[in-house]
């Protein structure tokens, strides 16, 4: 059963009960909240994705709640906790849901180091993934968003989760976060896709979230290995353009930007150096999206 | 009175007690375990007892992933000391490793699935300027918010001089010259802890406690200090070193009361022996628990008090093991840890500063920025 098959009373009811046991890639979360914000947008979001049975285990757990102070009243705002513990400070009510995948990713990040996570967007293609990582402003979000509109399969657009026992990368397929111009950018690009209300002055500017297409989400337990790593870099005016990339300069930067790479050690050096090898490094510089998603079609399509 | 379910300590008690558990009740125990920092643990107890496989797989991944991280801390801290003994090699002074550093550079059962706030060490009282200066020029730093009663707190009251961290490594060093306070009620020589110690293997400069004293310090520390995140933590490494070192000297017991009452430490011995046999079933010769008790006159009400108190605070450190009770014990815990730390005339003025920092600062969780990406 999907969370969009749950009447809405029922999903009222999971929410401030049990909680909603959300299934994302290979996690289960057990969501609480009480606010109609919240739950607006999961129902938006996560309509596609599978919901388990609350007596079961679940990976991680995250609330969404108005905190009880007597600003609710005059400046309501939204607090996310995890496990019942505040993880940060409050934020203003509309920004719930950015916090709610901030929550998220911040669970992942800190607790699954059964994984070398990177911080990296991937899909895939044909049964091969391009890893992008790219630091925040570098226009990785826009492509990822781009390309997951335009038949790649979205994996996730923040975090690359390999296993390490043959690393593959596997998939999360959690909304795209998508920041300031590149809301606009992405809802002329692909009329299709599904937006979530933008939440503005948040601490990134103005954030909204692109649903993840029906296709990425059902293929949640489909692992793919990795063909290309690709480092974009969106330059407005710019030609595009793909470039071959120094393999070791590559792997020294993403071993520096990964999550938990120093956690594995040794491990995590040899997943690392198997992932470099088995893929074609580029520089990729953009600035039209239409001409940029052609050279990944293209790249694809290689043998 | 009805507690909540702690799903944690039957398992460390006894591993076999993973049979009887749902998918539900692993939902629960790896939060208790997480937040006691003991899931690390878990896994290395399971793995013992070669009961790995019988846990689902979405709890077991999770074990695995906190038993990665519990041995990247292992390798960390045998680095850190590396490093720390590189520093102090020009000053010659003898580096003697306390707690966690000491369970892990010695290969202890203790060190393994343990996750690491600082490294503990302890150096001579009239070598600390020296060792103060050294690792400052070594890149060691004070907490720049640290404010000048803070430091004259630390340096005249504790027995430590204030925490230092690394700038490149963000790493942190707590540098001792004793085990107690300065102020405390019990006076415990620096001294004599230093003259027993043992080499480590292969080192001319790093020292660990010996074994008695290594219970000793765990001990006074768990039980004295008042503070209890790490309660169960702290308690499952007592039990682990006393266990290591009876199968290993059929002399321990005797020589851990004897020492206890030769450093003025029963009263910490005796709430360790007592609550590790009450809590996690750790075997204890009768001869011992007799002669700490005698050594130790604690009428029947106020063990019934103790008990009643230590057995609320040294439930793992997680709401669904909370109740109004637990936090008043907590609470006279605090208070206790005070009194034995120092005499009123100190506590009181100490009190009243920090009640009114409190305020100003506010609490402290943490900004969302940090962990966005």
């Amino acid at each position: 059963m999907n969370l969009g098959d749950l009447a809405p009373q029922d999903l009222t009811r999971r929410l401030r009960g049990p909680g909603v046991m959300l299934r994302t890639g290979p996690f289960v979360s057990r969501i609480w909240t009480d606010m109609p914000i919240m739950e607006r947008g999961l129902s938006l979001l996560y309509a596609d994705y599978p919901v388990e049975d609350d007596r079961g285990f679940a990976d991680f757990h995250v609330s969404v709640m108005r905190p009880r102070s007597l600003r609710r009243w005059f400046q309501p705002q939204a607090q996310l906790l995890y496990d019942h513990q505040a993880l940060f400070e409050p934020l203003p009510l509309d920004q719930a849901l950015p916090m709610f995948e901030w929550g998220m990713n911040w669970a992942v990040g800190t607790m699954a180091n059964q994984f070398l996570i990177l911080h990296a967007a991937t899909l895939e293609r044909n049964g091969r993934v391009v890893i992008m990582p790219a630091p925040p402003g570098s226009g990785k979000s826009t492509l990822c968003a781009g390309l997951a509109c335009r038949g790649w399969r979205l994996m996730s657009d923040e975090m690359a989760l390999i296993t390490l026992d043959d690393g593959l990368v596997v998939p999360l397929a959690r909304p795209v976060s998508l920041k300031n111009k590149s809301i606009e950018v992405m809802t002329r690009f692909a009329p299709d896709a599904v937006f979530s209300e933008p939440a503005e002055e948040t601490h990134k500017g103005t954030v909204a979230l692109m649903r993840a297409p029906r296709d990425s989400v059902a293929r949640k337990r489909d692992p793919a290995r990795p063909a290309w790593i690709v480092f974009p870099n969106y330059l407005p005016g710019a030609e595009t353009s793909l470039a071959p990339r120094s393999k070791a300069a590559t792997f020294m930067e993403m071993g520096e930007n990964a999550f938990n790479y120093s956690v594995h050690g040794r491990r995590g050096f040899d997943v690392l150096a198997g992932i470099l090898d088995s893929c074609a490094c580029y520089d990729f510089r953009y600035s039209d999206l239409d001409h940029a998603v052609q050279v990944f079609s293209s790249l694809a399509s290689e043998a | 009175m009805d507690l909540p379910a702690d799903l944690l300590t039957p398992v460390l008690r006894d591993p076999t007690a993973i049979r009887s558990l749902r998918d539900a009740d692993w939902d629960l125990l790896v939060r208790q375990g997480r937040e006691s920092g003991l899931l690390g643990r878990v896994h290395h107890r399971l793995a013992e007892a070669g009961l790995l496989d019988s846990v689902p797989e979405a709890p077991r991944r999770h074990l695995e992933a906190e038993w990665s991280l519990a041995e990247k801390q292992w390798r960390d801290v045998r680095w850190e000391v590396e490093c720390l003994r590189r520093n102090l090699a020009v000053t010659g002074v003898p580096i003697f490793l306390l707690k966690g550093a000491a369970y892990v550079l010695t290969g202890l059962p203790s060190g393994r699935g343990r996750l690491f706030g600082d490294v503990d060490l302890m150096v001579p009282r009239t070598a600390l300027p020296e060792v103060e200066k050294e690792l400052t020029l070594a890149g060691w730093r004070f907490d720049p918010d640290l404010d000048p009663y803070d430091d004259h707190y630390y340096r005249t009251w504790t027995h430590q001089i204030p925490p230092l961290t690394h700038f490149l490594r963000h790493t942190c060093v707590d540098v001792h010259h004793t085990i107690v306070p300065e102020t405390a009620r019990v006076d415990v020589n620096a001294k004599k802890l230093r003259d027993a110690a043992r080499a480590v293997d292969g080192s001319e400069d790093l020292y660990v406690l010996a074994p008695a004293d290594m219970v000793l310090h765990s001990a006074v520390h768990l039980f004295n200090e008042g503070q209890f995140e790490r309660g169960l933590r702290d308690l499952t490494d007592l039990d682990l070193l006393m266990s290591r070192f009876a199968a290993e000297d059929a002399e321990f017991w005797s020589r851990l009361v004897a020492r206890a009452s030769e450093l003025d430490l029963q009263r910490p011995l005796f709430y360790c022996l007592r609550y590790c046999r009450l809590i996690l079933g750790t075997e204890v010769p009768e001869q011992a628990r007799r002669d700490i008790a005698r050594a130790v006159p604690v009428g029947g009400g106020h063990r019934w008090l103790m008990d009643l108190l230590f057995t609320r605070a040294l439930r793992p450190h997680h709401h669904s093991c909370r109740t109004a009770a637990s936090g008043a014990a907590l609470w006279l815990l605090y208070v206790r840890s005070h009194y034995l730390r120092m005499p009123l005339r100190l506590l009181l003025p100490h009190l009243w500063r920090k009640a009114f920092r409190g305020i100003k600062k506010g609490d402290a969780t943490a900004d969302v920025e940090g962990y966005t990406t």
